[in-house]
């Protein structure tokens, strides 16, 4: 392999990474807030890369139209989950809230295929066109793509960091009933959660239709999963941590295929997953959980 | 007024009884149902098969209270080696040739074989996964039984020798899975989940589900004990894989994927978790209600999943919650209810094979 294979590899995987990174700090947030896995979140970008591919191949919109209906669909889709599956099990045990978060997804998944078809749909890639540094070969798609999340993330970061709602939603995740004495509205923090989280998902799908051209019914399982990888892999409730490991996965991948392994890149990214969570149980930056008698 | 107590042996003896008669019925239920009897016959074979998934699913997700998402991947690993294993043996030539009861030697090595590979990657895979709870057992079991699928798909292709075939599937694996074998089978593996649950260490693991610090606390070795649950539980899927392979007569690992463990789940949560009776009875129920709605089967998976969720909301300890029947004391209760009149209860109940 040389050298500018490799790097284009790298920048491949980086590509794959920042979606992977975007749908697991969906999955970061909702869990920091109310400790569920939301396994729908994956299908939720499935929903919204539907909604991307109807607008532009079939109703001929504006990329720009798309994309917004793409983001404010996924984030109704999200929040309307959150209020009639989740809402009424909030003091319910926890296994009974993570076997309805299945539910949902597999619920969404079997919906779409009957309402959009179990068959693939393809479409004209959204952003065309490379430019060469060097001798390596980058696509625009990549380098949007890469901008875009790193962008986002930042965003993110000041939201939570910074902002009042931010303040609110820390608050939450840290102490729920302390937080509510404190004049925080739990259901509206949660609320904006799951909204932040699903709009997250929305521009992951847009960006992995760009980088994929296809939408397919279980598209968001697979991809789901590996992001939800990323998420525990990086340190479930942690915002960089869903970064690194969106990067981490995104490039290990993408090196594995480089080594022709290609068929074998699943088995490898849980692989790593399993090795980490028994060094590191809470993943990189995860915090250590003291269990109380 | 003193009450009746059944003896242990009467109630084996009872349920032995009732577990013969189940058995006459279905086997005359078949074999009168003339050219639909092939039908009916497949469909009461992968009801068994369900039921010991269920069932050996809900000793982790019930009795135990975690919530693995692999079991598929034992499930696969059962399947393979059970059907590697018969596939070497001449069992199906003797099978063409009609001689059955030379097979069954043939059938038991090979349930035992898939019960201990099972067991032996359940053990592998339990050791570390159990370190974990909660969110992340689920995601490091649902990891190791993608990796088995994934393995299961590539191994031939890297170490150059044909073994799983791969992607093209298992093929021409003998059908020794008739009625009588999964219904032997299946009595089986709920009794060996009866006497495990009712006994000394039975009774370590649902202490474990209640409250994990307090039964260390009171000296109960946590560690043995949620890996033992976990290990007889992936050795019962082996067994249930070897059976499905010995039914179907040709694998492919796409059939394991993590919604094949998802059905397996839905079947444990809807019964109840933690009610034996409620996995085998959702077992029965949800591989039976898509036959009947053969029409309706591109709804299938949407009734599936709704019921789930609507089931969680409305009642989330499921259909049974952790009710568990037993002949015995359905039977004690009659006799005490008609204190005085003569023992004539027997004939109540269609009866559950297992609960003593």
């Amino acid at each position: 392999m040389t050298f500018s294979l490799l790097i284009a590899q790298l920048i491949n995987g980086l590509q794959t990474g920042s979606v992977y990174a975007l749908v697991a700090l969906g999955y970061s947030m909702v869990y920091g807030i109310i400790k569920l896995l939301n396994f729908a979140h994956g299908d939720i970008i499935m929903v919204g890369a539907y909604m991307v591919y109807y607008a532009i191949a079939s109703f001929a919109l504006p990329p720009v139209v798309a994309i917004i209906l793409a983001i404010g669909v996924s984030t109704l889709l999200g929040v309307t989950v959150e209020k009639v599956a989740y809402t009424p099990l909030r003091s319910a045990p926890r296994l009974s809230l993570l076997i309805t978060a299945i539910g949902v997804s597999f619920l969404l998944e079997n919906g779409a295929q009957l309402v959009f078809g179990a068959d693939q749909k393809s479409m004209d890639p959204l952003i065309t066109g490379s430019v060469m540094f060097g001798r390596v070969n980058v696509s625009y798609t990549a380098i949007v793509t890469i901008v875009v999340s790193l962008i986002i993330m930042i965003l993110l970061w000041f939201v939570v960091n910074k902002t009042k709602a931010g303040k609110a939603m820390r608050a939450v995740s840290e102490d729920m009933g302390a937080a509510q004495l404190m004049g925080i509205s739990l259901n509206r923090t949660i609320s904006m959660t799951f909204a932040i989280g699903s709009a997250l998902a929305g521009i992951g799908s847009v960006l992995y239709l760009a980088a994929y051209t296809q939408a397919s019914p279980t598209m968001g399982s697979m991809l789901g999963i590996k992001a939800f990888v990323a998420a525990v892999l990086g340190g479930i409730g942690s915002i960089p941590g869903a970064m690194i490991g969106g990067f981490t996965i995104g490039v290990l991948e993408a090196l594995v295929a480089a080594a022709g392994f290609s068929m074998w890149k699943d088995a490898a990214v849980f692989l790593v997953l399993i090795i980490v969570l028994l060094f590191k149980p809470t993943g990189f930056l995860g915090k250590k959980m003291q269990e109380k008698v | 007024m003193k009450k009746t107590k059944l003896s242990t042996p009467v109630r084996y003896t009872i349920n032995t009884v009732l577990t013969i008669i189940l058995w006459a019925l279905l086997t005359l239920f078949v074999s009168s149902s003339g050219l639909k009897g092939e039908y009916y016959r497949g469909i009461l074979i992968t009801i068994g098969i369900n039921i010991i998934l269920a069932t050996s699913l809900n000793v982790v997700c019930g009795y135990l209270g975690q919530l693995p998402l692999g079991h598929a991947g034992f499930m696969a690993v059962g399947a393979y080696a059970g059907a590697i294993f018969m596939k070497s043996t001449p069992a199906a030539t003797l099978l063409r040739a009609g001689n059955h009861a030379a097979v069954i030697p043939y059938i038991i090595i090979a349930v035992l074989v898939s019960a201990v590979v099972a067991g032996i990657f359940g053990l592998l895979i339990g050791i570390p996964a159990l370190r974990l709870k909660g969110d992340y057992l689920a995601i490091i079991t649902l990891g190791f039984g993608e990796i088995i699928r994934v393995v299961l798909t590539n191994i031939d292709s890297v170490l150059g020798f044909k073994f799983t075939y791969g992607a093209s599937g298992l093929a021409r694996i003998p059908k020794f899975t008739s009625l009588n074998v999964i219904f032997v089978f299946t009595v089986i593996c709920l009794f060996l989940i009866h006497v495990f649950m009712k006994s000394r260490h039975g009774r370590a693991v649902l202490s474990i589900r209640d409250n994990e610090i307090a039964a260390e606390s009171v000296g109960i070795n946590t560690t043995f004990y949620k890996t033992a649950a976990f290990v007889f539980s992936a050795m019962l899927a082996g067994i249930a894989g070897c059976l499905y392979a010995g039914y179907i007569g040709s694998l492919y690992p796409s059939t394991f994927k993590f919604m094949k463990s998802i059905e397996i789940l839905v079947m444990v949560v809807l019964g109840g978790m933690g009610s034996m009776l409620g996995s085998v009875i959702s077992a029965i129920v949800l591989t039976a209600l898509p036959e009947l709605l053969r029409s309706f089967s591109d709804y299938r998976m949407v009734v599936y999943s709704l019921a789930l969720v609507l089931m969680m909301l409305f009642r989330p300890k499921g259909l049974m919650g952790t009710y568990d029947f037993s002949m015995g004391n359905t039977i004690e209760k009659i006799i005490n209810r008609i204190r005085g009149g003569r023992r004539k209860a027997d004939t109540a109940d269609t009866g559950k094979e297992v609960q003593g």
